[in-house]
C-alpha cells in the first residue's frame, strides 16, 4: 500500500545496491528475532477502511445527536467553512516544520501573523508559535518563570480557579525539580486576593485563569499589584474567544498570558489536538521556550520570514536549553489565525457577545426553578456554576436519557461539590435547546 | 514574490464571517470588564481564502515534490486519513462526555494501543504525550519514577550518544538528570568501552536511537542495554526512526525498556507545517503503572454479543497527566486508519522499502559525496557535503541549490558528528524515477560545485523568496506586525 515500486524497480535497485534480496539489507541486526509475525489485523483497502471507520466513530454519540451543556476546558463553537477548507490544502499540511524558509513562506508568514493576532488580543509584546494546549502553555509558563529567576525563587502560587487538570500537568512537568506548588488549600469562595498572603519573595509566580474553571470573571488588579511589588510574575490564563470581549490581560498587568486556542475554530475531537498559546513582555523573550517567526529581509531586499532566536531551543544548546518543544501545534495555529482573520475586530466581538448572552439567558431559566441557584455572585462570560438539589450525577444520568448532557459534574474533582455543575452555553445553543433543558431540569427540582 | 500581511489587507468595515443575532434577551455587560479596542483585521471571506491559498504556493510540502528530511519521514500523507479524522462521530464529541457514549473513540484508542504494542513488543502504551519530545519527557519521567519507586535516588545519570536528536538532552535536563555523552566508535557505533567506564551506581539509564542518526543500525545494541541493565539503568529508545523496523525488529527485543512512537513520522499522519504531532510512549512491563495518564482500558469485558465496556484509567504509579484530556485524538485517528490499512505485513513493506529506497540513493551517490560511515544504511544515511578540492562549498551551498531543481533539501549539519552533513531519509513511498531524479541533481550540483561555484553560492534561484538574512531577524526582532521595539537586551 502507498508504494510505487513496479518489480522491476526492485530488482533493479537491488542489484545497484549489490544485494540479492531485502534480507541482505537487514544483516547488521544482531538478532535471531527477525521478521515476527506482527498481531495486526491483515491490511485492507481504502473502501473497506472507510466503512470500518464509519462504523466505529457511529458508535460515538455526538453534539449533533445531544443538546450539550459541557464545557470545562473544550468548546463546541461554529467554525466557518472555510477555516477547513484552506486546512486540507496539501502544502499546509504535508509540510515540516520551516527550516528551509525559502521554500516556507507560507508556514512563517501563517505563523507571523498568528503571532501579531495574539499580541493584539492579549495585549502582550511578543507570542511564540504555540505549545501543545492549554495546560501545557502553563506548564511552560512555570518552567519559564523558575528559570527567569536562575532558580533562586521556588515557589508558584497556582489559583485554586485554575482548570485542575491544567494543576496535574503542571505537578507532572516539575515532579523532579525543586519548584513547591502552592495555593490548592485556598478555598474556591474567595476572591483572588485571597492568593495575596502566599506571594512573597521566594514566589516566582502566580498562575491565575480568565475566566476561571468555575467560569468566574474577576478583578485581578490588586493580586498584580501585590506580585508585583515583590518582582514576582503573573501569568493569567484566558480562553481567547473570550477576549473579544474581556479586557485583555495586558491591561492589568499580566507578564505572561497563556490561552487553550480550541475555542478559535477548532472542533472538539475528543480532547484534540488543541490549541496552546503563548505570550509575555518584551523583556522575557529570549526566556520564552518554542518557535517564533521574525521579520527580515531576503537578497533581493524582498520581506520575508524566518524561525528566529533558535539559540534559546534543543537543538542548538541541547541540554542547555530551557524546555525540549520542537513539534508543536502548526497546523492547529494556521486554523486559528485563519478564523480570527474571517472574524475579525467585529466579528470576534460579536461571537463573544452571543456566548454571553446565551449563557446569561440559560443561567436566568435555570435559576428560577426552585432549588437551583449560582454559586458564585461574580460576573461570568459563557460557563457558570449552578448548586443544584440533589447529586450532579443523578440529574446528569436522568437527563442523559432524554439526549441532555447537562453539564461537568463538579462532585468528580471534589466530592463536597457533588451538587455543582459547571454549564457552559455557546453560540450553538438555540433559545429553544435552552428553554428544553431548563424545562428538563425542572423536573429534578422536586423528589 | 511576496504576500501583504491579512494586516495589510484589511479594511474598516469588511468581515468574512458572520453570526446571527441573538434569539434570547440580550444581558447588561458591565463596562468595567470589557475591552476598548480590539486589534484584529477586517477582510472579507474571499480576501481571506486567497491570502491562504496564496501562502499555500509558497510552501513545499510532500503533495508537491520530494521532500528527503533526514529524522524526519517525509513519507505520503494518504488522503484517506484526512476523511476519516474528520467523521462528525470523531470530531464532534467532548473529551468529559460520558464514556457510555465515546465507545468508539475509547475502543479505537484502545486498539491503538494494542497494535502498537505488537509492532513494538512492549507491554503497555499510553497514547497521551502530544508529540515526539512530550513523549521523551514522559519516558524519562518514568525512568526517574521507576528508580525511586525502589528506593534508588542516586540514581541521575543519564547517557546519551554523541549522534542524539537535541530532545534527548534537553529531555532529561527537564528530568533533572545529569547527562553524560557517549562518544561513537569508528562504525557509528555506541563506544562498549566509554560505556562501561560509566556504568556505576549513579546510573538512571541511557538514551538510545537505533537506528541512529547516522542511518546505521547499531550493532552494539543488545550488548549495551545489557550492559545498562546489569548497572541498574534502564535503556530509553528514540522511537524517531521506528519507519526502518517495522515488523523486522521489535525494539523490546533489543533490550528497550521504554519509547516513544512518532505517529506523524512512522505512521503517515501530517506533519502540518510543524504539528500537531502525536508520541505515544511504550514500555515494559515492570514500567507499565508509571504511564502518564490516563490510557484506554477495558472496565467490563464483553459477551458474545455485547462488546466489551472501555473507559480511561490512571495507571497506579502514573507520573500523572502529561497535558489536558486525552492525548491528540484527531492525530491518533489517522494513525489507526493508516495500520489498520497496511496490516502486519503492508508494515513490514513499507520498512522493507524505505531502506531499500535509501540503500539505493547511497549506492549512486556514494562516489559523489563522501560518506563517513559506509556501510549498508537502514531508511537513511548521512554524507558530507563538502570536497577538499573546493573548501569553500557548504551543505548549505548544496540544501540551497537543490531548490532549484524542485527538492526540499536533506536535513543539514545533523547529526554533529559528521561535518557538514546532509542526512538523507527517502522514505518508502518515492519511486525509482524520483530517486534518480533526486541523484541526477546532486550529481550536477557536485560538477556545478567545480565549475560555477557561484551558482551554488547565490542559490536558491528560482524559489519565491531569496535566502534570507537571519542575522537581521535576530538583530531588529520584529515579531508581529505593526510592533518593532527592541526586545531588551
Amino acid at each position: 500500500m502507498f508504494l510505487p515500486h513496479t518489480d522491476a524497480d526492485r530488482d533493479d535497485m537491488l542489484q545497484t545496491i549489490g544485494v540479492d534480496n531485502f534480507e541482505d539489507l537487514f544483516r547488521s541486526i544482531p538478532s535471531d528475532r527477525l521478521f515476527p509475525k506482527l498481531d495486526l489485523p491483515d491490511g485492507i483497502t481504502e473502501m473497506e477502511a472507510l466503512a470500518e471507520l464509519q462504523h466505529i466513530s457511529d458508535a460515538n454519540e455526538t453534539t449533533d445527536e445531544l443538546i450539550s451543556f459541557l464545557g470545562a476546558g473544550a468548546y463546541n463553537h461554529y467554525s466557518p467553512a472555510a477555516v477547513d477548507s484552506i486546512l486540507r490544502r496539501g502544502e499546509f499540511y504535508t509540510a515540516y516544520t520551516p527550516y528551509q524558509p525559502e521554500i516556507s513562506q507560507g508556514t512563517l508568514q501563517t505563523i507571523f501573523e498568528y503571532q501579531s493576532m495574539i499580541v493584539g488580543l492579549t495585549g502582550m509584546d511578543v507570542s511564540n508559535a504555540s505549545h501543545y494546549d492549554g495546560a501545557t502553555a502553563v506548564a511552560e509558563a512555570v518552567n519559564m518563570a523558575h528559570q527567569n529567576f536562575r532558580g533562586r525563587r521556588n515557589k508558584v502560587v497556582l489559583s485554586p480557579g485554575l482548570n485542575p487538570q491544567y494543576r496535574e500537568t503542571v505537578s507532572t512537568y516539575i515532579q523532579e525539580s525543586d519548584i513547591q506548588l502552592r495555593g490548592e488549600d485556598i478555598p474556591l469562595t474567595g476572591n483572588p486576593n485571597n492568593l495575596i498572603p502566599l506571594i512573597d519573595k521566594e514566589t516566582a509566580l502566580v498562575v491565575v485563569q480568565y475566566p476561571d474553571f468555575y467560569g468566574r470573571i474577576h478583578d485581578f488588579s490588586k493580586l498584580v499589584e501585590a506580585a508585583h511589588k515583590v518582582k514576582s510574575l503573573v501569568a493569567v490564563h484566558v480562553n481567547p474567544l473570550a477576549l473579544g470581549l474581556l479586557k485583555p490581560p495586558g491591561d492589568f498587568g499580566a507578564d505572561i498570558v497563556t490561552g487553550e486556542g480550541q475555542t478559535l475554530g477548532l472542533p472538539l475531537a475528543f480532547g484534540g489536538p488543541y490549541l496552546g498559546i503563548f505570550a509575555t513582555r518584551k523583556k522575557y523573550v529570549r526566556k520564552m521556550a518554542g518557535r517564533i517567526a521574525g521579520e527580515t529581509v531576503d537578497g533581493k531586499g524582498q520581506r520575508g520570514y524566518v524561525l528566529t532566536l533558535s539559540t534559546r531551543e534543543q537543538h542548538i544548546r541541547r541540554e542547555r536549553a530551557s524546555s525540549n518543544i520542537c513539534t508543536n501545534q502548526g497546523l492547529v495555529l494556521l486554523a486559528a489565525t485563519i478564523y480570527m482573520s474571517l472574524l475579525g475586530k467585529n466579528g470576534l466581538r460579536q461571537v463573544a457577545e452571543l456566548n454571553y448572552h446565551k449563557a446569561h439567558y440559560a443561567a436566568e431559566k435555570i435559576t428560577a426553578i426552585p432549588g437551583f441557584e449560582l454559586v458564585y455572585d461574580t460576573p461570568f462570560f459563557n460557563e457558570f456554576t449552578v448548586r443544584c438539589p440533589r447529586p450532579a450525577a443523578e440529574i446528569n444520568k436522568h437527563l442523559l436519557a432524554d439526549d441532555i448532557i447537562v453539564g461537568y459534574d463538579l462532585g468528580q474533582i471534589d466530592g463536597s461539590m457533588n451538587d455543582q455543575i459547571l454549564i457552559a452555553v455557546t453560540e450553538m445553543n438555540s433559545r429553544p435547546e435552552i428553554e428544553y433543558f431548563a424545562q428538563a431540569l425542572s423536573e429534578e427540582s422536586y423528589d | 514574490m511576496t504576500e501583504a500581511t491579512i494586516f495589510e489587507l484589511s479594511s474598516p468595515g469588511r468581515q468574512g464571517a458572520y453570526f446571527p443575532e441573538p434569539d434570547v434577551p440580550t444581558a447588561p455587560i458591565e463596562a468595567a470588564i470589557t475591552r476598548d479596542t480590539l486589534p484584529l483585521p477586517e477582510v472579507s471571506e474571499i480576501d481571506v481564502v486567497r491570502h491562504f491559498t496564496r501562502l499555500s504556493q509558497l510552501n513545499h510540502g510532500v503533495d508537491t515534490g520530494f521532500y528527503p528530511l533526514g529524522s524526519c519521514t517525509m513519507k505520503y500523507n494518504p488522503k484517506i486519513n484526512e476523511e476519516t479524522c474528520r467523521l462528525p462521530g470523531f470530531t464532534k464529541i467532548h473529551p468529559l462526555q460520558p464514556v457510555e457514549t465515546v465507545q468508539g473513540a475509547i475502543g479505537l484508542m484502545y486498539e491503538l494501543q494494542e497494535w502498537l504494542k505488537a509492532i513494538s513488543g512492549f507491554d503497555a502504551v499510553s497514547l497521551q504525550p502530544a508529540a515526539g519530545a512530550h513523549g521523551e519527557l514522559s519516558g524519562v519521567l518514568i525512568i526517574r519514577a521507576y528508580h525511586r519507586a525502589r528506593g534508588n535516588h542516586k540514581r541521575v545519570k543519564m547517557l546519551i550518544p554523541d549522534s542524539a536528536h537535541g530532545t534527548n538532552p534537553a529531555s532529561s535536563t527537564m528530568s533533572k538528570l545529569e547527562i553524560v555523552e557517549l562518544p561513537s566508535d569508528e562504525r557509528g557505533n555506541i563506544n562498549l568501552d566509554a560505556l562501561k567506564t560509566e556504568c556505576d551506581e549513579t546510573l538512571a539509564g541511557i538514551m538510545i536511537t537505533n537506528p541512529n542518526t547516522l542511518g546505521l543500525f547499531d550493532e552494539n545494541i543488545k550488548a549495551a542495554s545489557d550492559l545498562v541493565h546489569e548497572a541498574g539503568g534502564l535503556v530509553y529508545g528514540d522511537g524517531a526512526n521506528l519507519n526502518a523496523i517495522m515488523g523486522i525488529i521489535r525494539p523490546s527485543e533489543l533490550g528497550i525498556d521504554v519509547m516513544h512512537f512518532n505517529l506523524h513520522k512512522t505512521f503517515s499522519t501530517p506533519h502540518g507545517g510543524g504539528g500537531p504531532g502525536s508520541g505515544p510512549v511504550g514500555v515494559s512491563a515492570d514500567l507499565a503503572s508509571f504511564l502518564p495518564a490516563p490510557i484506554a482500558a477495558i472496565i467490563e469485558e464483553g459477551e458474545e454479543y455485547t462488546p466489551p465496556l472501555y473507559g480511561l484509567i490512571d495507571p497506579d504509579n502514573s507520573i500523572g497527566r502529561v497535558k489536558a484530556f486525552h492525548g491528540h485524538f484527531g492525530v491518533i485517528v489517522r494513525a489507526f486508519t493508516y495500520i489498520m490499512m497496511l496490516g502486519g505485513n503492508g508494515l513490514r513493506r513499507a520498512s522493507e522499502h524505505a531502506v531499500l529506497n535509501a540503500n539505493y540513493l547511497l549506492a549512486r551517490l556514494r562516489d559523489t559525496y563522501h560518506v563517513p560511515y559506509d556501510r549498508i544504511c537502514m531508511h537513511e544515511f548521512v554524507a558530507e557535503g563538502k570536497w577538499e578540492d573546493v573548501p569553500d562549498i557548504h551543505a548549505l551551498d548544496i540544501a540551497k541549490r537543490l531548490m532549484d531543481f524542485g527538492f526540499h533539501p536533506p536535513t543539514n549539519y545533523f547529526p554533529l558528528i559528521v561535518s557538514e552533513a546532509l542526512m538523507i531519509e527517502p522514505t518508502e513511498t518515492e519511486s525509482k524515477e524520483t530517486l534518480d531524479a533526486f541523484v541526477d541533481a546532486l550529481i550536477q550540483i557536485a560538477a556545478e560545485a567545480r565549475e560555477n561555484p557561484e551558482l551554488l553560492h547565490a542559490a536558491p534561484h528560482i524559489t519565491p523568496i531569496r535566502r534570507l538574512d537571519e542575522l537581521k531577524a535576530v538583530r531588529d526582532l520584529v515579531l508581529s506586525c505593526g510592533f518593532s521595539d527592541d526586545y531588551g537586551d
